[in-house]
């Protein structure tokens, strides 16, 4: 019967047969240009230098050769301390930003704090004006001092006036009022509120809080670039951006041990060890996608209502 | 009479002692984030002010002597200048066209396709590029276009009978590249945003429009796009204020630092960062950080403005 009237009065929520299938060719085609240099990326990784010197990089390389990631173990230690460097940061700077903007977020969530709106504009301003990169760098520089500390990569992204609108718009829709009102006629403090009965029901929310701050330490790039220059505090991305501007990054590293190991410098598998390096790095957010796109979509979702 | 005055007296008072007592936990609550914004954000916000000095470490930055407009004077003798201008604003203005009609299309596309649970892996495989890095994307790019090693270089152009093309040095491909990657990047995650704006229309308008005779391309017309202007209008806003801004991860590391590129590659964001970190120059790029700061505000404001005059319901703030 609904079929019926759908089809009777062709409804704009749904395709005919015919546009379904134009779209779903649309899509698949899509789907497979977001996936397909993936693909490259991690075939190439896999190929031989040999291969990739007559055919170049291909999804599927003509000859398979490891080459590049027993290269790449052999030169562990740089890439462990990048991968330390990065998740160092990562972990403290998700643990602190989630705090910071949770706390945040809620305070300006509660019609009864008196100066939630002066808070709230603190917050959206930043969005609408900033000083730029220069005065910043030099805040951070010649007022904080945190240049070549591992500070840079953690405190100038622990504050985030986009998470903690949506977080402020989640703990406004998701938690119900009455359960707060009860725990305050109770007479517990707000910390215990928040953190013993809000923190528990507003969970979904501040992971995808916790996603998008951990998404933005691992592929943070711009703060290791402005602000470190010892090899000491290299993160995976600039370790990354400095093999591919000249690969002697990735060898110069490892010069000495080459030579030890009979190796000239034109043996090694350059081009493969690039791409090696490439997937060692994205690695773990391939990995763990699947699981947190949904909450990403979920917090996306939440985050486009005007609130 | 006064008894109950003298009541009501006591509750407010009563009221105001707990509003301060529950304020003081709420002002410790956002403290440490008035303490990050305050030093990330707003200090440099005054910071704009050292356009008009001349920076002297050894007096100290508050101490440094204004110089007026000199700053200016220097960015603008630079022939650069107007080359990074031109090329932030048009390059701001094809993405906020491409990416406010690319995403709203998709959404559209998306919420009518019949098997829900297609369009939940199409979603899924279209975000990806949102999850990666720039740094990620200059490899792919890399690995498309490499001179001797790249695909389009040893399978595709080959296959087509051309000669292989040194895209790192010919400037003319890549305005249409850095269009590309970066409409690339960005559709999947800013599909989401108008896919969840879509459900939430409600479907007896529809209806009722179809009771009525009305096309699909008129429902679509009078129903579904006004019904996302308001979020489209925020979206754009936002972009309007960035028209000075440009994202550094897409013009720094995808063209890879070659100078025959920077007619077409070069920004005020990579400018500026170039000037400072490069050449030490705090003059000039704060200068040109100036013109970003401001005249990104004042876009944001004028078409704030605009929108307010027109429809209140659908501006910002």
């Amino acid at each position: 019967m609904a079929k019926n009237k759908k089809k009777k009065f062709a409804m704009a929520t749904q395709a005919s047969p015919v546009t379904n299938v134009i779209y779903n060719i649309l899509f698949i085609l899509f789907a497979i240009m977001c996936v397909y240099p993936m693909l490259l990326i991690i075939g190439s990784s896999f190929a031989s230098e040999n291969s990739l010197n007559t055919v170049g990089y291909r999804v599927i390389p003509r000859e398979f050769g490891t080459d590049a990631y027993v290269y790449l173990a052999n030169n562990a230690s740089v890439i462990l301390r990048a991968y330390g460097v990065t998740i160092f940061a990562t972990v403290v700077g998700t643990v602190m930003s989630v705090l910071v903007c949770g706390l945040y977020g809620y305070a300006i969530s509660r019609n009864e704090f008196k100066w939630r709106k002066q808070f709230t504009f603190l917050e959206f301003f930043t969005m609408l004006f900033s000083g730029g990169l220069v005065p910043w760098y030099l805040v951070c520089t010649r007022f904080l001092h945190i240049n070549d500390t591992i500070w840079a990569l953690i405190l100038p992204m622990v504050n985030s006036a986009w998470n903690i609108i949506i977080l402020k718009t989640f703990f406004k829709t998701g938690v119900p009022d009455a359960i707060v009102e009860s725990a305050r006629i109770d007479g517990a403090f707000e910390f215990k509120i928040f953190f013993q009965i809000v923190w528990p029901i507003a969970l979904p929310g501040l992971a995808t809080i916790a996603l998008f701050a951990m998404l933005g330490y691992w592929n943070d790039y711009n703060n290791a670039l402005y602000l470190t220059s010892s090899k000491e505090l290299q993160n995976l991305q600039l370790y990354l951006f400095n093999i591919l501007q000249n690969i002697q990054a990735l060898t110069s590293t490892a010069n000495t041990a080459a030579a030890q190991a009979g190796h000239t410098l034109a043996q090694l598998p350059k081009e493969s060890a690039r791409m090696a390096m490439c997937v060692v790095s994205v690695g773990p957010i391939i990995l763990a996608y699947p699981f947190f796109q949904k909450y990403f979509i979920q917090g996306l979702t939440i985050g486009s209502v005007k609130g | 009479m006064t008894k109950a005055k003298t009541k009501t007296e006591k509750k407010v008072r009563v009221k105001e002692k707990n509003v301060f007592k529950k304020n003081w936990e709420f002002l410790l609550m956002v403290l440490p984030g008035t303490l990050f914004v305050l030093v990330f954000s707003y200090i440099p916000m005054f910071g704009i002010l050292i356009a008009f000095k001349s920076i002297d470490y050894s007096k100290g930055i508050l101490m440094s002597p204004w110089v007026g407009l000199q700053n200016f004077k220097f960015l603008f003798d630079n022939p650069d200048a107007w080359v990074i201008i031109r090329n932030t604003v048009g390059y701001n203005l094809i993405f906020l066209v491409l990416g406010t009609i690319c995403p709203v299309a998709v959404a559209i596309m998306m919420s009518r396709m019949t098997n829900k649970r297609t369009v939940k892996v199409y979603q899924t495989m279209m975000m990806l590029p949102h999850f990666i890095s720039w740094v990620v994307v200059s490899y792919i790019v890399y690995a498309f276009l490499s001179y001797s090693y790249g695909l389009l270089n040893t399978s595709l152009l080959p296959a087509l009978g051309m000669e292989p093309i040194d895209w790192y040095t010919h400037k003319q491909y890549w305005p249409f590249i850095l269009v590309f990657l970066s409409t690339w990047k960005g559709l999947g995650y800013g599909a989401v945003v108008y896919i969840a704006a879509i459900a939430g229309i409600d479907t007896s308008l529809y209806e009722a429009a179809a009771i009525d005779g009305a096309t699909k391309w008129q429902q679509t017309r009078y129903i579904l796009i006004p019904e996302l202007m308001s979020v489209i209008v925020i979206m754009l806003i936002l972009k309007i204020g960035g028209m000075f801004s440009a994202d550094f991860g897409l013009f720094y590391n995808i063209p890879m630092e070659h100078g025959e590129l920077f007619p077409v590659t070069n920004v005020i964001s990579t400018f500026v960062y170039r000037a400072l970190r490069v050449n030490g120059d705090v003059g000039m790029s704060s200068a040109a950080g100036f013109l970003q700061s401001v005249v990104g505000f004042v876009l944001i404001m004028l078409s704030n403005g605009i929108v307010r005059a027109i429809d209140e319901e659908k501006s910002l703030f």
